[in-house]
């Protein structure tokens, strides 16, 4: 397929990276491409200039900060998370996930930075960063700063990274004896999720966020709220559920009416809080 | 600051042979792998990233061809399918399809034998869920699946 014509520029440095995303109009960074070349085909996305970070090798670690945070490059691709031992040691949902996207040529060059930038609220890393309450580090020319899960995804396709701002890291805190789950419903093994939910459940807290019902990932507050008590029976767990469906206004499409995806967003929760209780050390 | 271009010089490695071609910025790498060096083995078959007939290495790494533009693979490593054989001579896949009647029309055929020889690399004795799993992104039309997932893994050990 012949794409509409683009500008290509592929930086050496981040700094330098930046340098060009700031000096260029429509200028968008291109990671492994694995959603926006497909859409640049489609025509969905027309940007003027790619900025490749294909040599930026700092971007594609996987490491631990002085205080123990999990670090992610955001070039780490989704087979790198598959087979890290740092994220098997630290937080092994995201190797677990990460192992369910697409298939095995798209996790050879999907990366964890395209798929939160791209804030499709169907992806699957979105929905789970906001349960683990992960941190997100974004530089410009003016510096760095780092933005909570919560106040990162503000839309679809819309994140917190602005223009000339580069997502440089992903910062997960280690799961100190805290479970993690995820659950929900695909079309097809491995496809697209119509609903899902991620949780993390440490002690007697949850951190519960459902995806594919809002423009971004939704916090199930309420159903935090009732879970503080640390019950983490399956009874229990399914009483705290109820009003989340509700509670939501999700979209109705082909693959499922706005009701049908209130019901899954509840049974998505439950699945995903059993899960991670039932991981809890 | 490298300055944005719609022309760039792409340096790669193809089946063994250094090629370096300047190509617009825009062009597939599919296209770059089929129409400039003539090695239509890589089929397209959606051209949406979906059906994996387009499937070579980079780096020794399975990919789509046309999800990836040809400036994106400058400085890597190609095989495509028409690296398998050397001398006429198949590989022990490549036999493997022929004893199991791996293929029916063979459109799917290379992007299967490229994400089996990958799978085959690193897991050189696959069970048969694991070759499910690694050609998950390879669709078959035909629906030949029994046979082309028996024959990769009547080739596993002997790869």
């Amino acid at each position: 397929m012949l794409l509409r014509e683009v500008e290509y520029a592929r930086p050496a440095t981040v700094e330098e990276a930046i340098s060009v995303l700031a000096t260029y109009d429509g200028a968008r960074p291109l990671a492994g491409g694995q959603t926006l070349v497909n859409v640049m085909k489609a025509r969905a996305a027309t940007p003027d200039v790619l900025v490749d970070l294909a040599d930026l090798d700092e971007l594609r670690a996987i490491g631990f900060s002085s205080d123990g945070l999990l670090e992610i490059g955001s070039m780490v691709t989704y087979t790198q998370l598959q087979g890290s031992s740092e994220v098997e040691v630290a937080r092994p949902i995201l190797a677990e996930v990460a192992g369910t996207i697409g298939d095995v040529q798209v996790r050879n060059r999907g990366t964890v930075g395209g798929n939160v930038c791209v804030s499709d609220p169907t992806n699957h890393l979105p929905v789970l960063l906001v349960a683990l309450g992960a941190t997100f580090t974004i530089r410009s020319q003016d510096g760095e700063r780092t933005v909570p899960a919560d106040e990162f995804f503000l839309g679809v396709y819309m994140t917190a990274v602005s223009e000339g701002e580069l997502l440089t890291k992903v910062n997960v805190p280690p799961s100190s004896g805290a479970g993690d789950g995820f659950a929900g419903l695909t079309i097809g093994t491995h496809g697209t999720y119509i609903v899902n939910a991620a949780a993390s459940v440490s002690g007697d807290a949850a951190r519960v966020a459902i995806g594919c019902v809002a423009a971004a990932p939704v916090r199930a507050t309420a159903m935090e709220d009732k879970l503080a008590g640390g019950d983490f029976s399956e009874d229990a767990v399914r009483t705290a559920s109820q009003g989340l469906g509700a509670s939501l206004d999700p979209p109705s499409d082909v693959h499922g009416s706005g009701d049908f995806r209130r019901h899954l967003a509840e049974v998505s929760a439950v699945r995903a809080v059993l899960q991670a209780a039932g991981r809890r050390k | 600051m490298a300055a944005p271009v719609t022309s760039r010089s792409v340096s790669v490695e193809v089946n063994g042979e250094q090629i370096e071609l300047e190509v617009p910025t825009r062009r597939l790498l599919v296209h770059f792998i089929r129409d400039d060096l003539g090695l239509t083995g890589t089929h397209i078959g959606c051209d949406t990233g979906n059906c994996g007939a387009c499937t070579v290495h980079v780096n020794g790494e399975a990919v789509k061809s046309c999800m990836l533009l040809a400036v994106q693979a400058d400085g890597t490593k190609i095989s495509t399918v028409e690296g398998l054989a050397s001398d006429g001579e198949l590989t022990a896949l490549q036999q493997a399809f022929n004893e199991h009647h791996a293929l029916q029309c063979g459109y799917c055929t290379p992007g299967m034998l490229m994400s089996a020889t990958a799978l085959l690399a690193r897991n050189p004795r696959p069970s048969e869920e694991d070759v499910r799993v690694a050609i998950q992104g390879n669709i078959c039309r035909c629906t030949g699946y029994v046979n082309i997932v028996d024959a990769v893994v009547a080739a596993g050990g002997t790869a």
